[in-house]
């Protein structure tokens, strides 16, 4: 388990091939994935896949940051880092789960939103600002794994719901170990003293009330999977029996403790 | 594979790149503007402290700001501290100086204030307390005052200037961005009107949250706003990006913002959308 780890052991776990993949989860946790593309507004963003699919028999809204595998893939998604055209995408798969009732499951490793001058000339504030205040209210549940790197804003526009859940090798950041190293200490090497002081990890961010669990993860894949699954099986379960009303004002409250 | 480096997803750097405009005008020296090189004395720029030739606002703390644009002010939460969540090394001795410095708790003076008459809740961050950076106090103090203003059904003003999130606080920071957008939203749900002014710089995840949410969104004339840092874009993109990329007016050219008002007009400006949004509320259909 992550305990006998340090937080600069968890970072590279969290960034490692070996981390369990975007089409991985897909392939796995749901049957009958039918892939949704655009934003109907500009374009589609290669570094959110997002659709419909079933999970154990019942309908729901999948989205996800994908980094991808071959180089040509990683260029076309920006390692995992969405667009604005992404965060619309997400929005208006978001909107159309709740217009059915289906609950809304986000996957997120991202080191964070793209930094690029197109992604700021098309409103990368913007697109993360309306998600954070119309995703943030959609009436269906809305559950989020991390299961490798959760970077800034970026990553919290997918985590704005009601329940967050992190694989034991993965972090949680306002921004990377690097970033934080270079601007406190002025070297960037100091990455790994910066993720100490960071309190990034799942259990740190436990302890803070960030997140409701941690995922045990293993080098084999199926049993991450599963452990995942059960995740997801037990808390829609939950979240499914809830008034709407109760649904939305403990969402409020999650966020209003901090 | 490294596509952009991780070391420089910060949004703060793009602020400490542009050092001369965190340059406050000095007493009895020149100053040149920050943005068109204007050689200003500084009894020249005045109450408002705008360039007279291209009329950008220079970097003014939150109090200031009060002197030109309210009638009447009745500050709220000034007493809030922050619990330094990450007992953070060095952090306090930062927030002592930013209070001295500021005169505020936090990054953020709020109350309610009368504007040429119009009663509203009223929000202003200050960049010279580090960098008007997203603290936990920022955010509660703003989350207190929308739910104020939702329950006294008025309409909420909020001054953004900001390097990003508070890194000393971590997650506490992120957090921040979610509970102060639940609070617009539930604003808004009333149908009440919500006015973000955008002054220079408007960064990171001020930008990526309440500041972009605003019914209508107004800037100061060459306000930097934008989300990533230019060096961080630089080195992402293996390329110079126009100095202009991230100036108010570009924004407004690329559909993010509605108005650009100068300094001296806004007390006026507001006054009137305020007058217009009278009543607060839905307008009912029946009259
Ligand atoms: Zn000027």
């Amino acid at each position: 388990m992550s305990q006998n780890k340090t937080a600069a052991q968890i970072v590279a776990a969290a960034r490692s091939e070996q981390k369990i993949t975007t089409p991985e989860l897909i392939t796995n946790l749901f049957t009958d994935f039918f892939e949704l593309h655009g934003d109907r507004v500009s374009a589609d963003d290669a570094a959110i896949v997002g659709g419909l699919a079933y999970f154990e028999g019942r309908q729901v809204t999948v989205v996800a940051t994908d980094k991808g595998k071959t180089p040509k893939q990683r260029v076309a998604k920006h390692f995992g880092s969405p667009e604005p055209a992404g965060y619309r995408k997400v929005l208006r798969l978001a909107k159309q789960a709740e217009k059915f009732g289906r609950p809304l499951l986000a996957f997120v490793n991202t080191a964070g939103a793209y930094p690029g001058r197109t992604a700021e000339e098309r409103g990368q504030g913007e697109a993360i600002a309306r998600c954070l205040l119309e995703l943030g209210q959609i009436k269906v549940p809305f559950i989020t794994i991390i299961f490798g790197e959760a970077g800034s804003g970026g990553a919290l526009a997918m985590a704005c719901g009601d329940r967050v859940y992190m694989l034991e090798n993965s972090m949680y950041t306002v921004l990377s170990p690097e970033g934080f190293a270079s601007i406190l200490w002025k070297d960037s090497k100091r990455a790994d003293e910066a993720a100490e002081v960071m309190q990034l990890t799942p259990t740190a961010l436990l302890k803070q009330g960030a997140i409701e669990g941690v995922i045990a993860e293993d080098a084999d894949h199926t049993k991450t999977l599963a452990a995942i699954r059960a995740v997801l099986r037990r808390e829609l379960a939950n979240l499914e029996n809830e008034p709407l009303a109760e649904l939305m004002a403990k969402r409020y409250e999650r966020f209003r403790k901090f | 594979m490294k596509l952009f480096e991780e070391a420089n997803t910060l949004q703060n750097k793009q602020v400490k790149a542009n050092k001369a405009a965190e340059q406050k005008v000095p007493a009895g020296l020149w100053i040149a503007c920050p943005k068109c090189g204007y050689e200003i004395f500084h009894e020249d720029v005045g109450l408002f402290h705008e360039c007279p030739q291209c009329f950008y606002g220079f970097r003014i703390k939150a109090r200031e700001r009060l002197t030109w644009l309210v009638d009447s002010f009745e500050e709220l939460d000034s007493q809030l501290d922050t619990d330094d969540p990450l007992n953070f090394p060095g952090y306090q001795t930062k927030l002592t100086a930013a209070k001295q410095k500021t005169e505020l708790n936090d990054s953020i003076l709020t109350g309610i204030a009368t504007i040429s008459g119009q009663k509203c809740a009223l929000a202003i961050m200050d960049p010279y307390f580090i960098m008007g950076s997203l603290g936990k106090i920022t955010g509660e103090k703003l989350t207190r005052l929308f739910e104020k203003a939702t329950k006294l059904s008025l309409p909420v003003i909020v001054f953004t200037a900001s390097g990003g999130a508070r890194m000393q606080e971590g997650i506490n920071s992120l957090m921040q961005m979610v509970k102060v957008s639940n609070a617009v939203a539930a604003h808004s749900a009333k149908g009440l009107l919500y006015i973000s002014v955008l002054t220079d710089p408007t960064t990171g995840g001020v930008t990526a949250s309440f500041a972009m949410q605003g019914d209508l969104i107004l800037a100061e004339p060459h306000a930097m706003i934008g989300f990533a840092g230019k060096r961080v874009i630089e080195q992402t993109i293996h390329q110079k990006i126009p100095d202009d990329l991230q100036s108010a007016e570009t924004v407004l050219k690329n559909g993010f913002v509605d108005a650009i008002v100068k300094r001296h007009e806004q007390k006026k400006y507001l006054a009137r959308l305020l007058k217009f949004h009278q009543g607060g509320g839905k307008t009912d259909v029946t009259e």
